[in-house]
């Protein structure tokens, strides 16, 4: 250990998060390797130490023979400031050695709100932040996650994107990097090979284009580059790796557990909801399979939870034997087992009851919209009867905690749409008075607003936010009409959602903000205490920017977006279609139901019909 | 073989990169590495069962040890041999399991700690502060600030300390020295804190500490 950091540890809060040296953690030989990778989160350890997307791609990268895969988190402000009053430069957590001594560096960017981080560990790594700043080929600078599914706003900064899963495509373009190394390519060449992976993004071979009062009018392919390029999927989910030997961090974590992967994609097609559009098609893993994994992971990790995740699990075909599965292993051993983002349906429930053998946990329920009018305009698939049923029998199971999570904002809402939030309150806790088995132990109804963003690749990009001032008043309508005392009614700010829309659907200008922010002390900005809204605004004058062209105005048929070039698998086709049957308060069924087109079938390529049955999915 | 609910008491070492983990951590990390060495603690009874552990001395975030000590009984059958070795594969780098034993003293009989520290000075003479190191800590009395729950206040720590010995190093200084680990406690880092609050001179520009032996009142190695 440096001897510098030695003395900044004792001073920083949980300095375990700085030292690694988990279980579990993986060492190389530095003599035998011959391509050196950092993966880089840009939050902190514990929220990176969370995310499974990062801790599958720490594995496959690793299997590589030759090439080491480290991690790197972003300090908290008392680490940052110790790290750079001392000249210590950002290292990686398993060797120690400083990121600049790495040939690649792989962000994983999964929120918009991470962005000014991300520059921010390249400078605390010592390395200019923008690209052509860096004219050396290594170390090479990438991203992948959600975010890159616009990849302009960041496109100055980093080398490369990888649009959709990593889990083959990371090992392919870090073996060309490996190629490029022992052959010593310019930076140029290496891009242009790279280019030719498909799921590789070169946003240095894009050149945007705007028309004289400065709207975007498209993106210019140079230099040969793809006209569009298609996101990565793992086609053969069952058999993708899932590394059962995982880390265990020392330290407290967010997601502090056995964390089991059912699904990608989603059934459902919320239209506001981005992950419901971008993960798609479909994919599942057995129930057997997953409890093989399942109990695998538990004993080598010694955790005493267990979650099973997925967009929605409820829509997972073999939930009952998955349930009754880790069960009963999970019962005699004293270890949880958790199911988030379960629908609030009776099939659900009895799930739940069968789960709560271990503990009782809260019930959490996403209606997202007050009435079943506006419901049915997202296309949220759930009727008001199932989620009050869902209630009745949670009450009469002995539950008093209810969560309720709604978006204000959305297209197409009104006064009586957001009223109808307070009635669906109101009716829950009715139902509470009526079949509470025990009344006296109170009851808690959570109301949770957040105010909707189009993001891009759903039905709701040509959608606009509200205003900040419509949305307080439509805040403040809510809550004057919230009477009752057991439900408390949460709303998050409307400057934070503000902020994400404008990185989330920016153009290229949009980085220039972005490393204005970043110059004046911007990063961490997912945490409230870091969140500055007046930086960003003066940001933006700065620029020449104005936040509401990105927020405010309403988009034509087929004007053109930053993201047009990048193809997550759902048609704009399609998109336009739901967006058209939103107007008309329509639903569209889910792919179960029916197949609407939305494209991303065609993502399964070459991959046999019979290997995606076995995992419990086909797409008619 | 030793039978299942019997009271055992774990002694190991914590070092290296595990010296930063708090006392929760390692309580936390303590349970997963006994399910995953396939050692199957016993919980508690009730409503939020947990297993029963407890550690003797909870150490401070950054102070070393090769002689923690921790309470502990199983719901199956043990082979007292085998287990440092099979533990120790199931902790993270840093900690060592060394011995297993039957028959644990009362913690209330813990008394004495010895400790081995590690005076840095970037700038200052070694040899030349051993000598006012030696005599500033022979003092009849030293009364410093200290935090406690109760917010801070004064405290001698002179009657806590049974002896220190100073040797010069390589740009350090080394220390050597039995404490008073309860009745009352003097954490070590309380050392450099006193010679920072009353002979800043003397002041080391850093220093670490490792835990090497506990004794009971009669200096008895304490088991």
């Amino acid at each position: 250990m440096d001897p510098r950091l030695r003395r900044i540890l004792p001073r920083v809060q949980k300095p375990a998060r700085y030292t690694g040296g988990e279980y579990h953690e993986i060492h190389k030989d530095k003599a035998e390797v011959e391509l050196r990778c950092a993966l880089c989160f840009p939050d902190t350890y514990e929220i990176g130490m969370s995310n499974l997307g990062l801790r599958i791609l720490y594995h496959t990268i690793n299997s590589m023979p030759g090439v080491w895969c480290e991690r790197c988190f972003a300090p908290w402000e008392d680490m940052e400031r110790e790290l750079r009053a001392a000249g210590v430069p950002l290292y990686a957590l398993e060797s120690g050695d400083p990121l600049g001594a790495f040939d690649a560096l792989g962000f994983s960017i999964g929120y918009e709100m991470a962005y000014t981080t991300v520059l921010n560990m390249l400078d605390l790594a010592g390395l200019p932040v923008r690209s052509d700043a860096r004219p050396a080929l290594l170390p090479l600078v990438f991203a992948g996650g959600t975010s890159c599914c616009n990849p302009e706003p960041m496109a100055d900064f980093l080398d490369l994107m990888l649009l959709g899963e990593g889990e083959e495509l990371d090992n392919e373009v870090l073996e060309l990097l490996r190629t490029a190394k022992r052959e010593d390519w310019s930076k140029a060449a290496f891009l242009q090979a790279a280019a030719k992976i498909p799921g590789v993004w070169v946003p240095s071979l894009y050149r945007p284009e705007y028309d004289e009062r400065g709207a975007f009018t498209g993106l210019t392919p140079l230099e040969g580059a793809p006209e569009t390029v298609t996101k990565r999927i793992v086609a053969d989910f069952e058999h993708s790796p899932f590394p059962t030997d995982q880390i265990v961090p020392g330290t407290e974590i967010v997601h502090d557990r056995v964390n089991l992967e059912l699904f990608r994609g989603c059934i459902r097609g919320c239209r506001f909801c981005q992950a419901g559009q971008v993960y798609r098609p479909v994919r599942a893993r057995s129930a057997e399979t997953l409890i093989a994994q399942g109990i695998a992971s538990l004993q080598s990790s010694g955790y005493q939870e267990v979650t099973l995740s997925s967009l929605s699990s409820s829509d997972y075909r073999e939930l009952g034997q998955l349930c009754d599965g880790l069960l009963d292993y999970c019962v005699p051993r004293n270890i949880g087992l958790a199911l988030p983002s379960l629908r609030a349906d009776n099939f659900s429930m009895d799930i739940m009851r069968r789960v709560q053998q271990v503990r009782k946990s809260g019930l959490t329920f996403a209606p997202e919209a007050g009435t079943q009018r506006l419901r049915d305009a997202i296309n949220k698939n759930v009727r008001e009867e199932d989620l009050l049923e869902s209630c009745c029998v949670a009450f009469a199971g002995g539950w008093n905690n209810v969560k309720l999570y709604f978006m204000l904002g959305l297209p197409t809402e009104t006064d009586e749409d957001v009223l109808g939030i307070a009635k669906v309150a109101a009716d829950v806790l009715q139902l509470w008075r009526e079949h509470a088995v025990n009344r006296a132990r109170g009851v808690r109804i959570t109301v949770s607003t957040s105010c909707f963003i189009p993001k891009p690749h759903t039905p709701f990009q040509w959608a606009t936010m509200v205003t900040k001032e419509e949305y307080l008043r439509r805040v403040r309508l809510l809550r004057e009409a919230i009477r009752a005392r057991s439900i408390v009614y949460n709303w998050h700010d409307a400057e934070t959602s503000e902020i994400e829309c404008v990185l989330s659907r920016g153009d290229r200008r949009v980085g220039r903000v972005i490393e204005t922010v970043w110059r004046k002390g911007g990063r961490l900005e997912a945490w409230s205490d870091f969140f500055d809204h007046a930086r960003w605004m003066e940001a933006f004058a700065a620029c020449g920017l104005d936040p509401d062209d990105y927020t405010l105005r309403p988009r034509e048929k087929d004007e053109p977006f930053p993201w047009e070039r990048v193809n997550m698998g759902v048609t704009r086709r399609h998109l336009w279609r739901e967006w058209e049957l939103t107007q008309e308060n329509r639903l569209s069924p889910d792919c179960r139901a029916g197949c609407v087109g939305c494209g991303a079938r065609a993502l399964l390529g070459c991959c046999p019909d019979h290997d995606l049955e076995r995992g419990g999915e086909t797409h008619a | 073989m030793l039978e299942a609910g019997t009271k055992l008491r774990l002694r190991f070492a914590k070092e290296g990169r595990a010296v930063y983990l708090s006392h929760l951590d390692l309580m936390r990390t303590m349970q997963r590495a006994f399910l995953r060495a396939g050692y199957p603690l016993k919980y508690s009874e009730g409503f939020n069962p947990h297993p029963v552990i407890s550690i003797l001395l909870p150490l401070g975030v950054g102070t070393a040890s090769v002689c923690e000590l921790m309470d502990f009984s199983l719901t199956a059958p043990l082979d007292p041999e085998a287990l440092p070795e099979r533990l120790t594969k199931a902790m993270p780098e840093g900690i060592r399991a060394t011995e297993v034993y039957t028959g644990g003293r009362k913690v209330r009989e813990l008394k004495w700690l010895r400790v081995e520290g590690v005076l840095e000075y970037d700038a200052a003479d070694p040899a030349a502060l051993c000598a006012p190191l030696t005599d500033f800590f022979r003092q009849a009395r030293i009364v410093i600030m200290r935090k406690t729950k109760r917010g801070e206040g004064e405290s001698d720590i002179a009657p806590a300390i049974r002896e220190l010995h100073f040797t010069p190093g390589d740009r350090c200084v080394r220390l050597q020295g039995v404490i008073s680990a309860q009745d009352p406690t003097l954490n070590p880092e309380h050392l450099p804190s006193a010679l920072r609050q009353l002979a800043p001179n003397l002041a080391p520009d850093f220093a670490s500490f490792t835990r090497l032996e506990v004794y009971d009142a009669e200096m008895r190695p304490f088991r």
